[in-house]
C-alpha cells in the first residue's frame, strides 16, 4: 500500500523533532489489518452467507470471504489515517496560522493510482475465475448459457414464476409440476427459469442461485447441491402486491429418496390425469395459447396491444 | 462570442420598460404560485376531458373500469396549464409580439420581499432558496414514507398496512428520493452559488434555470397523487410488464419522473453553459472550485442520461394509454428493453447523487484543515473519471437477469474500475489532512462522515460488482444497505454539511450550532445503526420490498426499525434548528465566518443583487491556504478597462480557455 | 416581515401540513375493508365459512370487478370484503358459490385440488337458488381446460390449499348471468371443502391463480391486485 511512502515530514516548527508519523500509521494499520484479515479468514469465512449447501454457495462464500480479506485492510488504512490525524493534527486554541501548503505529491499520488488499480484488477481476475469455474455462479444466465458443468447427468428442474407463486417442472420425470422443489444431492442441476406474466426472480439463498424469470424467456442457470436439508425458495424481484409472501420451501434428499418422491409424484398426477391436462414441456410458455385447445384464447377484434385483453370475464370464449 | 455578455451593460441602472405596469398590478394580479395553481386545476380538467373525449371507444376501459388516457393528459396539461399560471410563457409571447423583454438583473432588482419567492423568478440566487425549501419538503416527505415502511417492517406477519398500502408506500418513498433528491445539491447549492464562485453576475438561462424548480413541485404533487388513486406497486424503478399491467397509480409514476427528467436535464444544461462561459477574468479551468468541478460532471450526467429516462417513461405511458406493447414479451416488446432504458438512466443517476457530495466535501475540508486541496487535478480526474465510467456500468444492474452473459466479466471490470476515481476523492482528503490543523466544526464533521460512510458504501459496491458474490447479494437487502450508505451517507450528508457551511452565506444568518452539533451526532449514530445491520439482513437472505420475512431475522429488524425512527427525529432536529435560526431569531452572520478563501465568501452576506458590484478578476486558486504572500483570491474592484480588456483578449482565443 | 407575522405565517404552513396529512390518513381509514370475524361462530373445532364469487357486472359499486364476497355469519348478509378470521387448529369447512362463468387458467397445474381433507372437493350445480341440476360430486381434478368447467381458484399458499373453484352450467350462465353483485339468484355452482387451519396465528394471503382481470395485462391487474376483490388475507386468532 501508499503509506510507507507518505511524503517526507518537515521539521517541526516547535522545536522539537518530528516523529515520523507515515510510519507510525503503517505499524498501527499492519497490525489491525493483520488481526482482521485473520479473524475474517479463521473465524468469520465458515459462517459467512449462503453457507455450503451447493457448488455454487460454496464458490460464492469463498468469493465474499476473499473479497473481505481485501476489503478489511483498505478500510482500515483509511480509518487508521482518520483516526491518526484527528487524534495529532486538532488546532490548538491561539493557533491561527495555516497549515504547510502541500498541494500534491506525484510520487504518492502515483502510488495510490497503481495500488488500487492492483487490487481492482485482481479483485476483476479473482471474480471472473470465480464466475466461470462454479458455471456462472449460480446466476441466470439466460437462454444461451455460456459457462455450463461437465458431465451429462443433469436434472433439469424449470422454475415457473406466476403472480404469487413458484412452481416447478420435472422434463425428466414425464412433465410433472409441483410446488415443492425437490432436488437430489451430488447431481448437477439445471434451472429453466421462466413467468407467465411479469418478471420474477428465483432466489433459492441456500443453493445460491439467483434468476430473474421473464416472460416468453427461458434463463438457465447451474448449481450442485452438496448437502441434503432444507431450504427457502422466495422470489427477489418486485412482482406486484404480494410479492413479500411469494416464497416456499424446498428440499435436497438423498438421490433414492428424490427418484421416489419424482416418481410418485409423476404417477399420482398421471392417474388424476393431471399429466395429460398440463400443456406439453417447453422453454417457455405462452399462456395466451392453449394447447389443448388448438388455439388462442386471445380473439377480440381490434385490441392488440399491451393492455389489450386477455380472458374476458363477463363474457367467456366458449372452447 | 463571450464580449457580447454583458459585464459594463449589467451595470446599467435598471431599465423601466417592461417591468414597470406589471409592479403597478396589485399582487394578486401578478402571475406566481396561486395563478399557477389555478392554471393547473383548469388544464387538468381540460386534460382529462380531452383524454375522455379521444379514448372513448376503447374497449378496454368498459372492461377494467380504468382509462389512463384521461388520466395522463389530465396531469400532462395539468403542468402546462401550472407553468402558464406561473407565467413561464409570458417572455415568450413578448418576444413573439416584439416587445421588450426584461433582462434578469432587471427582474431581480424590481421584486424584492417575501413575495418574490412564489413567484417565476429570474434570479439565481432567489432559484437556490426556492430549491432549498423545494428539497427540505421533498425530503422530509419521502422521509416520513421511508419511517412507514419500516413501521411495517417491526413484524415478519402482522400487517399494519396492507399489502398494496405496503408498495405504494415503498414506490413513494424510493421514487420521490430518486427523482428529487438528484438535485438536492445542483438546485440549491449549484444555482446559488455557482456564479458566485464563478465570478459571474448571473446564470447562463435564467428562465430555463426558473422552469427546472418549477417542474419540481409539479412532479413532486403529481407523484404524491398516486396516493389517492391507489398508489404504484413497482418501487422506484417500474420494471414493466408489471407497470403495464399496474392501475392507474402507476401513470402519476411515469408522469412525474418524466417531469422531473426534464427538470434536470434543463438545470445540466443551464449549468454546463454557465460554466463554460460565463467565468470572470483570471477563474482558468485549474483554478475553479471543486464544488463548481463536481457541478460540470454532474450536469453532463444529468444531459446525457435523462433524455434516456424521458424516453423510457414516454415509452411506459404509451403501452399503458394507447396500449403499444413496447415492454411486453408476449405481445413482441421486450421487458429487457425497459431494464436497459431504465437502468442506461439509471446508473448514471446514481452517481447524479454521488458527486455533488465530492464537491462539497472537497470544499468543505480545506477550509477547516487550513491547507491546500491535495492533488486538486486529481480531485478533478475522479470526478470526470467517475462521470465517463458511469455510462459503462448499467449492466451490473441486470446480472442475473439473463441477458449477455458474455459481457459480465466485462460489466464487472468496468463496476470495479470505477473504485479507481472514486479512490481519489479519499486521496485527495487524506493528503488535505496530513498535518492538518483540523478545526471540527458542524459542517467539517458532515464532511468527515461523507468519508466515514461513503467508505463502507464504496467497499460493499465492488461486493455487489463481483458476479459471483453479487449473485446473493442482488435484490436484497445488502443492495438496499449499500446504496443507502452511498447515496444517503453521502450526498444527504453532504448536503446537510452544505447547509451548515453556506447558508450563513446565502441567507446571511447564523444557524444555531448546539442544536447543529446534536444533529450531526444523532445523525451519524442512527444513520449507521439503520443501515449498518441491513447488510447483515440482506446477506441472511431477505429480499428488498417485501412485508413478510424470515421469523429469525425479527430482532434485527426491530432495531433497524427503531433506529429509524430516530434517525427521521435527528432530521426533525434540523428542521427544527432551520426554521428557529432563519425565520425567528434570525442572528445576522459576518460575510466570510469560515475565514474562507472562496470568492463566494468575499462579498456580503447574503450576496447583495447582481452578486458582483463589479466583474471580479480573480488572481488565485480558491485553496491557496498556508501559501506565504498568496495574493487575494480576487480583485473585486478592478481598475476601469481591465475587464472588457480581459474578454476582448480572451474572446481572440476561439475557445475561450484561458488556462 | 416581523417578528409576529413570521411565526404567524409559520404556524399557518404547519396547519396546512396537518391538515394534508389529516386528509390522506383519513383517506385511507374510511376506505379500510371490514373484516369478517368467523371466530366466535367456532364450535367444537370446526368453523363454516361462505363465500361467493360474481363476474364483472353491472352492479352499483365501481369499479365493477369480478369479486369475492364473505357472508357475514350472523346477519348473512354478503360483505364486499375478502378479509375473514378464523380460529387456529380448526376445521375449515368451507362453501363458496361460484357465479361466475368459466376461464382457462394460466396454469392448468391448479386444475389439481390440493390441500384439502380428503383430497377433493364436493360440486353441486344450480340452475337457481333452490334448483339444483343434479346431485353433488366429488372431484380431485376440474380441468379448467377442458368443458369449461372452473371460473377461479381459491388458494392459501403457505397452507398449501390449491382449489379450483367450478363454474356455473355454461350454457345457462350465458343466457343470465347474474347481473347484480352481490348475487343471489341466477345458475351458480356450490362447492365445498375442508381444511385444518395452522397451530399459529398469523395473517395468510389466499388469492385466485386464474387471470381474470379483464382489460389489464395478462388478465393480472385490477381485480386480482387489490384487497376486496379476488384476493385476501385470512387471519388466524387464538
Amino acid at each position: 500500500m501508499a503509506e510507507s511512502q507518505a511524503p517526507a515530514a518537515p521539521a517541526g516548527s516547535d522545536g522539537r523533532a518530528e516523529p515520523n508519523h507515515g510510519l507510525r500509521i503503517f505499524l498501527i494499520w499492519i497490525v489491525l489489518a493483520l488481526v482482521a484479515d485473520l479473524l475474517i479468514w479463521f473465524v468469520w469465512y465458515p459462517h459467512l452467507p449462503p453457507g455450503r449447501m451447493s457448488e455454487s454457495a460454496e464458490h460464492q462464500q469463498l468469493d465474499i470471504a476473499v473479497l473481505a480479506l481485501a476489503a478489511a485492510p483498505v478500510m482500515l488504512f483509511v480509518w487508521t489515517y482518520f483516526g491518526y490525524t484527528l487524534v495529532n493534527w486538532r488546532h490548538r486554541d491561539g493557533d491561527d496560522d495555516d497549515g504547510p501548503p502541500i498541494f500534491g505529491h506525484t510520487g504518492l499520488q502515483a502510488t495510490w493510482i497503481g495500488g488500487t488499480a492492483v487490487i481492482v484488477l485482481a479483485a476483476f481476475v479473482f471474480g471472473t475465475v470465480e464466475l466461470i469455474v462454479p458455471a456462472g455462479a449460480g446466476a441466470g444466465e439466460g437462454p444461451l448459457p455460456v459457462w455450463k458443468p461437465s458431465g451429462h447427468n443433469l436434472l433439469q428442474v424449470q422454475v415457473i414464476g406466476q403472480q404469487w407463486q413458484f412452481t416447478y417442472r420435472y422434463p425428466q420425470f414425464g412433465g410433472m409440476e409441483s410446488t415443492t422443489l425437490v432436488l437430489p444431492d451430488n447431481r448437477p442441476v439445471e434451472f429453466h427459469v421462466t413467468s407467465l406474466d411479469v418478471i420474477h426472480s428465483f432466489w433459492a439463498y441456500l443453493l445460491a442461485v439467483k434468476a430473474d424469470a421473464n416472460p416468453n424467456v427461458d434463463n438457465v442457470a447451474y448449481t450442485t447441491p452438496k448437502h441434503t436439508g432444507g431450504f427457502t425458495v422466495r422470489c427477489s424481484e418486485l412482482c406486484g402486491i404480494w410479492h413479500g409472501a411469494m416464497f416456499d420451501s424446498g428440499r435436497v434428499t438423498t438421490p433414492t429418496a428424490f427418484q421416489a418422491w419424482a416418481r410418485a409424484t409423476e404417477l399420482r398426477e398421471h392417474q388424476l390425469g393431471v399429466l395429460a391436462a398440463l400443456p406439453p414441456y417447453a422453454l417457455t410458455y405462452d399462456p395466451t395459447v392453449v394447447p389443448q385447445l388448438g388455439q388462442e384464447v386471445v380473439k377480440v377484434a381490434g385490441i392488440t396491444g399491451a393492455n389489450g385483453y386477455y380472458y374476458p370475464p363477463s363474457d367467456p370464449e366458449q372452447p | 462570442m463571450s464580449i457580447d455578455i454583458e459585464p459594463e451593460k449589467a451595470q446599467e441602472p435598471a431599465g423601466s420598460g417592461p417591468i414597470g405596469p406589471r409592479l403597478a398590478r396589485p399582487w394578486w394580479m401578478r402571475p406566481a404560485m396561486h395563478t399557477g395553481i389555478i392554471g393547473a386545476i383548469l388544464g387538468y380538467f381540460i386534460g382529462h376531458w380531452l383524454g375522455n373525449f379521444l379514448s372513448w371507444e376503447y374497449a378496454r376501459n368498459a372492461l377494467s373500469d380504468m382509462n389512463d388516457f384521461p388520466l395522463v393528459l389530465g396531469y400532462v396539461i395539468a403542468v402546462v396549464g401550472w407553468l402558464a399560471g406561473l407565467g413561464v410563457f409570458n417572455d415568450l409571447g413578448r418576444q413573439i409580439l416584439g416587445k421588450p423583454v426584461p433582462a434578469a438583473e432587471e427582474e431581480e432588482e424590481a421584486f424584492g420581499g417575501v413575495a418574490r419567492y412564489f413567484r417565476f423568478s429570474l434570479d439565481h440566487k432567489v432559484v437556490g432558496i426556492q430549491y432549498l425549501v423545494g428539497m427540505i419538503i421533498y425530503f422530509c416527505t419521502a422521509g416520513l414514507f421511508a419511517m412507514a415502511i419500516r413501521t411495517e417492517l417491526l413484524s415478519p406477519s402482522y400487517h399494519i398496512m396492507s399489502s398494496s398500502a405496503y408498495l405504494m408506500v415503498v414506490g413513494e418513498h424510493g421514487t420521490m428520493m430518486m427523482m428529487l433528491m438528484s438535485s438536492v445539491v445542483l438546485g440549491p447549492f449549484g444555482n446559488y452559488l455557482m456564479p458566485l464562485m464563478i465570478g459571474s453576475k448571473r446564470m447562463a438561462f435564467p428562465r430555463l434555470e426558473a422552469l427546472s424548480f418549477w417542474l419540481t413541485p409539479a412532479a413532486f404533487i403529481i407523484l404524491l397523487s398516486s396516493v389517492l388513486i391507489g398508489g404504484f406497486p413497482t418501487g422506484w424503478t417500474g420494471y414493466a410488464p408489471l407497470s403495464v399491467q399496474a392501475m392507474e397509480g402507476m401513470d402519476a409514476y411515469a408522469v412525474a419522473f418524466g417531469l422531473m427528467g426534464i427538470s434536470i436535464c434543463l438545470a445540466g444544461f443551464n449549468i454546463i453553459v454557465t460554466v463554460i462561459n460565463y467565468r470572470a477574468p483570471g477563474m482558468r479551468w485549474s483554478r475553479l472550485p471543486m464544488f463548481v468541478w463536481s457541478m460540470v460532471t454532474v450536469s453532463f450526467l444529468m444531459v446525457l442520461a435523462t433524455p434516456v429516462l424521458i424516453g423510457g417513461m414516454y415509452l411506459l405511458i404509451l403501452d399503458r394509454t394507447v396500449q403499444t406493447a413496447n415492454f411486453v414479451n408476449t405481445l413482441g416488446g421486450s421487458s429487457y428493453l425497459y431494464e436497459n432504458l431504465f437502468w442506461f438512466f439509471g446508473h448514471p443517476e446514481v452517481y447524479i447523487l454521488a458527486l455533488p457530495g465530492f464537491g462539497i466535501v472537497s470544499e468543505i475540508i480545506p477550509v477547516f484543515c487550513r491547507k491546500p486541496l491535495f492533488g486538486y487535478r486529481v480531485a478533478g480526474a475522479g470526478m470526470i473519471g467517475v462521470a465517463l465510467l458511469s455510462f459503462f456500468v448499467w449492466q451490473h444492474h441486470l446480472f442475473v437477469s439473463g441477458i449477455n452473459p458474455e459481457m459480465r466479466p466485462l460489466f464487472m471490470l468496468t463496476t470495479e474500475l470505477i473504485s479507481i476515481p472514486t479512490g481519489f476523492i479519499y486521496l485527495v482528503a487524506m493528503g488535505t489532512f496530513w498535518k492538518a490543523k483540523l478545526r471540527l466544526t458542524v459542517p467539517m464533521l458532515f464532511a468527515l462522515a461523507l468519508y466515514f460512510n461513503f467508505l463502507i458504501g464504496g467497499i460493499s459496491g465492488v461486493f455487489l460488482s463481483d458476479v459471483p458474490a453479487d449473485t446473493t447479494e442482488h435484490g436484497s437487502f445488502f443492495v438496499m444497505a449499500h446504496f443507502h450508505y452511498t447515496i444517503m451517507g453521502g450526498l444527504i450528508f453532504a448536503f446537510f454539511g452544505a447547509c451548515y457551511y453556506w447558508l450563513p452565506k446565502m441567507m446571511g444568518i447564523k444557524l444555531n450550532q448546539k442544536l447543529g452539533y446534536l444533529h450531526f451526532w444523532t445523525m451519524f449514530i442512527f444513520f449507521n445503526s439503520t443501515f449498518l445491520p441491513l447488510f447483515a439482513v440482506g446477506m441472511a437472505g431477505q429480499p428488498r420490498r417485501v412485508f413478510e420475512y424470515a421469523t429469525n431475522l425479527t430482532p434485527l429488524n426491530d432495531w433497524v426499525s427503531i433506529s429509524s425512527f430516530l434517525l427521521g427525529a435527528s432530521i426533525l432536529i434540523f428542521v427544527i434548528n432551520f426554521i428557529w435560526s432563519t425565520v425567528i431569531v434570525r442572528e445576522r452572520e459576518v460575510a466570510n465566518p469560515w475565514n474562507s478563501r472562496g470568492l463566494e465568501w468575499q462579498v456580503a452576506a447574503p450576496p447583495p443583487p447582481g452578486n458582483f458590484e463589479h466583474i471580479p478578476v480573480v488572481l488565485s486558486g480558491p485553496y491557496d491556504y498556508g501559501v506565504k504572500d498568496a495574493p487575494a483570491v480576487a480583485d473585486l474592484h478592478p481598475p476601469v478597462g481591465v475587464v472588457s480588456a480581459s474578454y476582448a483578449s480572451a474572446g481572440t482565443a476561439s475557445t475561450g480557455v484561458e488556462a | 416581515m416581523s417578528l409576529p407575522a413570521r411565526i404567524v405565517t409559520l404556524l399557518v404552513a404547519f396547519a396546512a401540513v396537518v391538515a394534508g396529512a389529516v386528509f390522506i390518513v383519513i383517506h385511507y381509514l374510511g376506505g379500510s375493508l371490514e373484516v369478517v370475524n368467523y371466530a366466535p361462530e367456532a364450535s367444537g373445532g370446526v368453523v363454516n365459512v361462505v363465500l361467493q364469487e360474481d363476474p364483472q357486472n353491472n352492479s352499483a359499486s365501481r369499479p365493477d370487478w369480478v369479486s369475492y364476497f364473505v357472508q357475514d355469519p350472523k346477519t348473512k348478509a354478503w360483505v364486499h370484503t375478502t378479509l375473514f378470521q378464523v380460529p387456529k387448529n380448526t376445521r375449515v369447512n368451507m362453501t363458496i358459490l361460484g357465479y361466475d362463468g368459466c376461464t382457462p387458467a394460466r396454469n392448468n397445474y391448479w386444475s389439481q385440488v390440493q390441500g384439502t381433507i380428503g383430497g377433493n372437493v364436493s360440486v353441486q350445480q344450480f340452475k337457481t337458488v333452490g334448483q339444483p341440476l343434479g346431485p353433488a360430486k366429488n372431484f380431485s381434478v376440474i380441468n379448467t381446460w377442458s368443458h369449461c368447467s372452473a371460473g377461479h381458484t381459491f388458494a392459501i399458499p403457505s397452507l398449501d390449499l390449491y382449489v379450483p373453484m367450478a363454474s356455473p352450467n355454461t350454457l345457462l350462465f350465458n343466457k343470465q348471468p347474474c347481473s347484480t353483485s352481490p348475487c343471489t339468484a341466477g345458475p351458480h355452482s356450490l362447492e365445498k371443502f375442508s381444511f385444518m387451519t395452522p397451530d399459529h396465528t398469523g395473517t395468510f394471503r389466499w388469492q385466485c391463480f386464474i387471470p381474470c382481470g379483464g382489460g389489464f395485462l395478462d388478465g393480472n391487474g385490477g381485480p386480482m391486485q387489490t384487497l376486496g376483490y379476488m384476493m385476501g388475507n385470512m387471519e388466524v386468532s387464538a
